[in-house]
């Protein structure tokens, strides 16, 4: 535990040090807040409104700025390492590859939370104050649950980031692996899905589908998000097949949760196979 | 006695290549050895088996007393210092921050951290950031990592590849105060030059094997490498040709003023008495087969054992 957190606490250092932690939470903010603006726009005007409509579009932007950011992150956290050689060093030290990627994500994990609840708290705060429900609940609860699925969504991509980082033997080889990481979850993936679909007419029941939506992280938060908001219909796209309904929000949450741990299983098995 | 290093016929294949081959080595407690060898030796494969972050193919490794990969590793781990071959630290942070963070690992009080920084002369910038030091700085904290918490055996990977002779100096001059407390040291290089009054013993490694092994002048009486006396004073021409022509000597260049004479070992002693006794010379300088010499002796003689 000593290990990790030592790692931890220097991985969190880095991330002050090289403002990932201010840029990521000013992100957020600038978003939230551009979102609640101009949110409504499509009916004709601006300034802030209904927060359905600017969580909806919050968590569609967010689909691709969150993994983006958490790739971004932590693409390096081993092959940057090993190249500087402070990896071979590390490993002569008295702790364990598995320590130390953990230590890791822990550090990661609390940039990204801690840029994640602030950047979006910010926000709320500020759209709170100009709507007036500052103190409503409804905002906070509806609010809170898309930040704990934002940081849910950046922490399973983390694990992603290890895994790339792991796997690659040169920095810009992680690059872009990390890159197509990306490209597949927040694009191809469906795509891929929805000519399946199509393809099969409906040879696929309605009631397989959504459990292979839940093989897509990105589209796991999406579920989570979307479903309970009305705004969401005109949104939601692949997700509104009738997958909105099926499962419980915090499920979702437990889903991605286990996305995390599983993804950052594997990665920490294949570090142990890394040759130093 | 436990040796603080054992390698025992170690063999290391990295699939079809033989990296190590029958390598056995014995480092007493307290040494100060030199594991030299052109790129590809083997050198860094032999610290990594050391640092059992590779197993051995075949053969037995053990440090100080116990395998580095074993179940003791962990408390291992605690007793040796390691500073890879070019290293560089965490740039965004700051030379105290690196050592703090190591530290930690180590489970070293931070009061040894200043201790430390102090030591090596790095108290003035150790607020300041990694990437703004000197390549001699970096090196320098390098070695203040790999002595946290008072290390029994340290481990140098080529350290003074890209010093300046100033900072060469100066690492070499921190590891004379290891070496007076007794810690023992593997040092790696290619850099020969200098090196020979900062170790005790020499390793040679060529192609994965040991080539020679020994105190420098050990591997001089066993390589026979001449030794080269020259001499300057005032003379009768010719006065020096009949007395130098005698067995063991090999060579010798004269003129009215000067006198080089390159001769075996053996004969070196009978030598200087001869030009001592003589008045004319006033000055005389003896120069025993350099370490470079004897490297290439002993690479040589490796290249013609496999031909």
């Amino acid at each position: 535990m000593h290990e990790i957190l030592a790692v931890g606490a220097k991985e969190f250092r880095d991330g002050m040090r090289n403002r990932w932690l201010l840029a990521i939470t000013v992100i957020f903010a600038l978003f939230a807040l551009g979102l609640a603006y101009f949110g409504a726009a499509a009916s004709g005007q601006v300034g802030f409104t209904s927060l359905d409509t600017t969580i909806v579009s919050l968590a569609s932007l967010a689909i691709f700025v969150i993994p983006l950011i958490a790739l971004l992150l932590a693409y390096d956290s081993v092959v940057g390492e090993a190249e500087a050689g402070t990896l071979l060093l590390l490993l002569s030290y008295p702790l364990t590859r598995f320590q130390l990627l953990t230590g890791k994500f822990v550090g990661h994990a609390a940039v990204l939370a801690i840029a994640t609840v602030l950047g979006f708290g910010v926000a709320g705060l500020v759209i709170g104050g100009e709507t007036g429900q500052l103190l409503a609940p409804e905002l906070w609860r509806a609010l809170g649950f898309f930040i704990a699925s934002a940081v849910l969504l950046g922490w399973v991509f983390v694990a992603f980031a290890y895994l790339v980082s792991v796997v690659a033997s040169e920095k810009p080889r992680a690059a872009g692996l990390a890159l197509v990481t990306w490209l597949f979850f927040v694009l191809v993936f469906d795509l891929g899905l929805l000519g399946l679909l199509v393809g099969a007419q409906g040879a696929i029941s309605n009631d397989v589908f959504p459990y292979l939506l839940l093989l897509n992280p990105t589209d796991v938060f999406r579920l989570a998000n979307l479903s309970g908001f009305e705004a969401a219909q005109a949104y939601s796209g692949l997700a509104s097949v009738g997958a909105a309904q099926l499962f419980r929000p915090w499920l979702l949450l437990l889903v991605l949760v286990g996305w995390t741990g599983v993804t950052f299983g594997i990665a920490a098995l294949l570090f142990q196979r890394r040759k130093p | 006695m436990s040796y603080a290093v054992d390698l025992q016929g170690v063999r290391k294949e990295y699939g079809a290549v033989t990296a190590i081959d029958r390598l056995s080595l014995q480092v007493t407690p307290g040494e100060v050895i030199g594991l030299l060898g052109h790129n590809g030796a083997g050198k860094t494969t032999t610290i990594k088996l050391l640092l059992g972050m590779i197993a051995a193919t075949q053969g037995e490794v053990r440090v100080l007393g116990q395998s580095p990969r074993g179940r003791g590793a962990k408390g291992l781990r605690m007793q040796w210092g390691y500073l890879p071959e070019s290293v560089s630290f965490y740039e965004q942070l700051t030379g105290r921050e690196v050592l703090k963070y190591f530290g930690r690992l180590k489970r070293v009080a931070p009061g040894e951290q200043h201790a430390l920084l102090d030591q090596l002369g790095l108290s003035e910038a150790a607020d300041r950031r990694v990437k703004t030091y000197s390549k001699g700085m970096r090196q320098r904290l390098g070695l203040a990592q790999a002595l946290l918490g008072q290390p029994r055996l340290l481990l140098l990977d080529e350290p003074t590849v890209g010093l300046d002779p100033i900072a060469t100096r100066e690492l070499y001059e921190t590891l004379d105060q290891l070496r007076r407390r007794g810690t023992t040291v593997i040092l790696s290089s290619h850099v020969l030059p200098g090196i020979e009054r900062h170790i005790d013993r020499v390793a040679i490694l060529r192609k994965g094997a040991l080539q020679a092994l020994g105190t420098l002048d050990e591997l001089r009486h066993e390589a026979g490498l001449p030794f080269t006396i020259r001499a300057k004073g005032r003379w009768q021409p010719g006065a020096w040709d009949s007395r130098l022509n005698r067995p063991g000597v090999t060579g010798y260049r004269v003129n009215g003023s000067q006198l080089e004479i390159v001769s075996g070992g053996e004969s070196k002693m009978d030598l200087m008495r001869m030009l001592l006794a003589d008045g004319g010379i006033h000055d005389v300088d003896v120069q025993a087969p350099s370490l470079e010499s004897l490297y290439v002796h002993y690479n040589q003689t490796g290249e013609a054992g496999h031909a």
